[in-house]
Order: C-alpha cells, then sequence, then structure tokens
C-alpha cells in the first residue's frame, strides 16, 4: 500500500512538471501540427500512386500521420524522455542518492516517465490529432470498445518505450557519455517504430522483421487497433510480451550495474 | 571603432569564437569522428525513407526519384549550411533564461556573431556532407541537358537557400527574446521547412504552396529555381524569370531577419537574478 502511494506521487510529480511550461507545450503543439501537414500530403501522394499500400486506404494513412504526431512526444520515439536524465546522474554520480533511496530505481523512473507521457498525451498529443481528424478525411471507429483497447495499447505502448529507454540509460554505466547511444536510440525509434513509414508500407522481407521488433509495439500496434486492422486481443499479447521482456532484462541489467557502481568524485 | 566597421568586427568575432569551439572540439578526435558518423546516420534516414517510398512507387508527385534527389539534395545541403554556421543562436532561448545573454552583452562585440558562434558545434557538418551526397547522386543521375546557365545556377541555389534558412534561424532567435520556451517553434519553420522541401510542390495543397512562396519565401531555396533546371511546370505558374530570384529573396529575407534581431534585441530583460 504505501509504496503503491509513492510511485503515485512520483507520476503526479513527473506530470507536474512537464505541465508547468505552458508556452513550451503550446509550441510543441504547433510544430507537431505543422510536421503533420507536410507527411500527410506526401503520405496522399505515395497513396495516390499505390492505392492500399500495405493494406490503408489514404483515410487510414492520414490517420496514421496524424496518430504518429500525437504520440511522438508521449512514447519519446525519438527519446526525450527521463533518458537523458539518468544518465547525467549516471555520469556524474549522483545516481548513489537514487540508489540509497527508500525506492526502487527502476520502478522509481518507470511511474515518473509514465507521469510526463500521460501530461505529453493529453497536452501535447490530442490537439494535433483533432487538428488532423477535423481538416483531413480519416478512418475512425464508432465503437466505444475500440477506442478503450486503443487506451489499453497506448499505456502498454508507454512501458514499452520505457523499457527501451531504460537500457539506453543503464549503459551510461559503462560508457559514461551517453551520446552514441542517444543517437542510436533515435535512429531505430525513428526507422522501426514506423514513424518515417508505416511498417507494413515496408517492402518485404524488411517488413516482416520490423513488424517483430519491440518498435512496433510503439505506434504501429496503437494504430492497428485503431483502425481494426489487429485483433486487440493479439496487440494486448505482443505489446505486454515486450514489456515484460525489456523490464526483465532492464531489471537484470540493473542489478549487475548496481554491483559494480563506483560512486564518481571526492 | 575599429577599421571596417561593426561587420568586420562581428565576422572576426565570429571567427574567434568558433575557431576556439573548434579547437576544443577537434582535442577528442575519436568522439568527434563517431558522433559525425552518427549524424551521418539520422541525417540519412529521412532520404532513407524517401528510398523506402520509391521501392513501391516510380513517381511521387510526378517526380522521378533522381528529380526528388535534386530537392532534397539542394534542401538538405543549403540547410546543412545554415545550420553549421548560424543554427546556435536556436539556443537563444536558454540564455534568456538563465541570464548568462548578460555575458555577451557586455562584451565588446556583436551579440549576433557571439550567439552565432556560441558552442559552434563543428559535428553539424554531418547534415552538410550527407546533402552534398544525396545532391552528387542527383548530379549522376539526373537526365537533363546541363546549359552553362543551369549548372551555374546549382551553387547560387545552395548559397541563397543557405541565407534563407539562416535568416529563418535569426529570426526565430529574435523571436525567442519575446518567447523563451518557444524555442520549438523554431524547429516547425527551420526543421520542419527543410523536410518540406524536400518532397515536390505539386504533393501539397496550394494554399501551403502559396505560404511558402510569398510569405515565407522558403519555395526560392529549391522549388522554384530547380523547376527551371529540370524544365518543370512552375509552381503557382509563375513566370520564368522568378527561378533567377533568389539572391533578391535571399537579400531581403535577411534583411527583415536583421531588423527583427534589432528589435528583439532592444526588448530584451534581463532575468535579473
Amino acid at each position: 500500500m504505501g509504496s503503491a502511494r509513492l510511485y503515485a506521487t512520483v507520476a503526479a510529480g513527473g506530470f507536474r512538471r512537464y505541465a508547468t511550461y505552458r508556452v513550451a507545450t503550446a509550441a510543441g503543439v504547433f510544430t507537431n501540427t505543422v510536421f503533420g501537414l507536410i507527411l500527410v500530403y506526401t503520405y496522399l501522394a505515395l497513396w495516390d500512386e499505390r492505392p492500399h499500400l500495405g493494406g490503408y486506404d489514404q483515410a487510414q494513412a492520414v490517420t496514421y500521420v496524424w496518430l504518429g504526431q500525437a504520440l511522438f512526444a508521449t512514447l519519446a520515439i525519438q527519446g526525450g524522455g527521463f533518458e537523458t536524465e539518468l544518465m547525467e546522474r549516471i555520469r556524474t554520480g549522483e545516481v548513489a542518492i537514487d540508489l540509497y533511496r527508500p525506492a526502487d530505481l527502476q520502478a522509481w523512473w518507470l511511474a515518473g516517465d509514465l507521469g510526463r507521457a500521460l501530461f505529453q498525451l493529453l497536452g501535447r498529443g490530442v490537439l494535433p490529432f483533432v487538428f488532423g481528424a477535423l481538416f483531413f478525411p480519416t478512418a475512425l471507429p464508432h465503437d466505444p470498445v475500440i477506442w478503450l483497447a486503443f487506451a489499453v495499447t497506448i499505456g502498454l505502448a508507454m512501458v514499452v518505450s520505457f523499457g527501451i529507454r531504460f537500457l539506453v540509460a543503464l549503459s551510461g554505466f559503462w560508457l559514461m557519455d551517453g551520446t552514441g547511444a542517444v543517437q542510436v536510440l533515435m535512429v531505430t525509434g525513428m526507422f522501426f517504430s514506423g514513424m518515417a513509414l508505416p511498417l507494413n508500407a515496408f517492402p518485404q522481407p524488411l517488413g516482416d522483421i520490423v513488424t517483430l521488433l519491440p518498435w512496433s509495439a510503439l505506434l504501429q500496434m496503437p494504430a492497428d487497433v485503431l483502425m481494426g486492422r489487429t485483433d486487440p486481443l493479439f496487440a494486448f499479447v505482443f505489446q505486454a510480451g515486450w514489456a515484460v521482456a525489456l523490464l526483465a532484462v532492464g531489471r537484470l541489467v540493473q542489478g549487475a550495474a548496481t554491483r559494480r557502481v563506483v560512486v564518481q568524485g571526492g | 571603432m575599429g577599421e571596417g566597421g561593426r561587420p568586420a568586427e562581428g565576422l572576426r568575432a565570429y571567427r574567434l569564437i568558433a575557431g576556439m569551439w573548434i579547437r576544443s572540439t577537434l582535442a577528442y578526435r575519436v568522439s568527434f569522428a563517431l558522433t559525425v558518423v552518427g549524424g551521418l546516420l539520422v541525417t540519412g534516414l529521412d532520404f532513407v525513407a524517401i528510398l523506402l517510398m520509391f521501392s513501391q512507387v516510380d513517381v511521387l508527385g510526378g517526380y522521378t526519384l533522381p528529380e526528388v534527389a535534386f530537392l532534397y539534395g539542394l534542401s538538405a545541403t543549403s540547410f546543412g549550411l545554415a545550420d553549421l554556421s548560424i543554427g546556435s543562436a536556436g539556443r537563444l532561448g536558454s540564455r534568456v533564461r538563465d541570464g548568462t545573454l548578460d555575458t555577451l552583452l557586455v562584451r565588446p562585440a556583436p551579440v549576433l556573431a557571439q550567439v552565432a558562434a556560441d558552442r559552434f558545434a563543428l559535428r553539424r557538418v554531418a547534415r552538410l556532407i550527407q546533402g552534398t551526397l544525396v545532391l552528387g547522386y542527383a548530379w549522376v543521375a539526373l537526365d537533363v541537358d546541363w546549359t552553362p546557365v543551369k549548372a551555374a545556377l546549382v551553387p547560387v541555389m545552395l548559397v541563397c537557400g543557405g541565407l534563407i534558412f539562416a535568416a529563418v534561424f535569426v529570426a526565430g532567435a529574435a523571436f525567442q527574446f519575446v518567447a523563451q520556451d518557444a524555442s520549438e517553434v523554431q524547429a516547425a519553420f527551420t526543421y520542419g521547412g527543410q523536410t518540406l522541401l524536400q518532397y515536390p510542390p505539386t504533393v501539397f495543397g496550394t494554399e501551403l504552396v502559396r505560404g511558402v512562396t510569398f510569405v515565407l519565401p522558403l519555395a526560392f531555396v529549391n522549388w522554384v529555381p530547380a523547376a527551371y533546371v529540370l524544365g518543370r511546370p512552375y509552381p503557382l505558374g509563375l513566370p520564368e524569370w522568378v527561378a533567377f530570384a533568389p539572391p533578391l529573396v535571399a537579400v531581403a529575407c535577411c534583411a527583415v531577419a536583421g531588423a527583427a534581431w534589432r528589435a528583439g534585441l532592444r526588448t530584451y530583460r534581463s532575468t535579473g537574478s
């Protein structure tokens, strides 16, 4: 009971921390809308040339674009959540303070990052998506059950996203300088999540391979559940499977890292 | 006041500060080389996305892959020029926020030169290299009758495009005097503009094309002059001579950005803490 309240407080703190910067949030909404506009036109041209590419019609491709913009910050697809902060704490040795807190390192950062993600979904995600749905033909379901299933896939995607970035952050224990790891995170996130192009529009066999990787749990799965192209139960199992696997590996690596932690500084 | 006046003074300050940052970067050569390689991968991604698209189609908006690569190369290279030389100005907001801009104000050198050279990031050559490579591919793959005029237009486009993007960077920096937290708005115009210009104008809605032709004249970076080189219909049915307007547009953009910068600097109030 006590620890559940602790992590809820940490999550609320993460939410409030990002909610403080209102101008920055408005700027983010604007930028995501502009990028959505640019992408939507390129996708329309692509689907004009190849109708039903990857099994999407034009309205579904448009929906996919705006969903990507809505989830871009929420799922920190190119990075930009807690990981640079944790890496900096590992580099400076401040992580030692985190380790002797009466809380688990992984759960602590997970709670904070979920708070951040929830704020960015509401604060940064909703408006570009509504803009897109108002001004472009989209393929949105009427069935509230599908919307509910979609909400669950977003929650699971948040955990998978955390799992990936937690591993990247822990690499700091061995690498010290995280620039390279963050760059890898950026490239893989942009590409394998389907942010650059929906995974079902990838040429084969590349398309089949990327669909199995954890990044496809981020954007592709929620999109396909929303547009009724995937059985929600399959999506839940796939996402939860990757979430558990990534969190478990994160736990193992965390154990290995904390056994060898040497606090920097005098 | 030194000989040659303010511009010469600014250039000298810029050279000194940028040179200092380059020396400090090159102190860690391996790290620098790895960062540039990583940068090439990151910046190359959007071209890979275009290649993936062309694995499914033969033309996009009526343009073939070499033609899109030509637009992409021009956009990325001119953006790379601007980003390398003046991209640091995009971080002005953080300096306003923490009050360190005051340090720059009391130094005997033009503030814009100092802000532009601040933490000069040589690793940004990655974008420049990557853009040039794609442009080289386009040059080889394009089936264009390269008359002397067309060939001469390419370097003109790169320089003018660089100046237009630089003006956007400076105007964006000026905006951060007013709205410090809103630095991401600038990304919509710089990175967003660069992405927009990588695709043919035929892909986009007329209103959008009109906006980036007459309001924020990004179309003059590549769309309009490239239409002349490729022998394509001009966006919005513009007359043929506008293909040679980029130098005029670039000068006008720089004048507007300069005025915006001076206005922004005048409104600056230190945080005082």
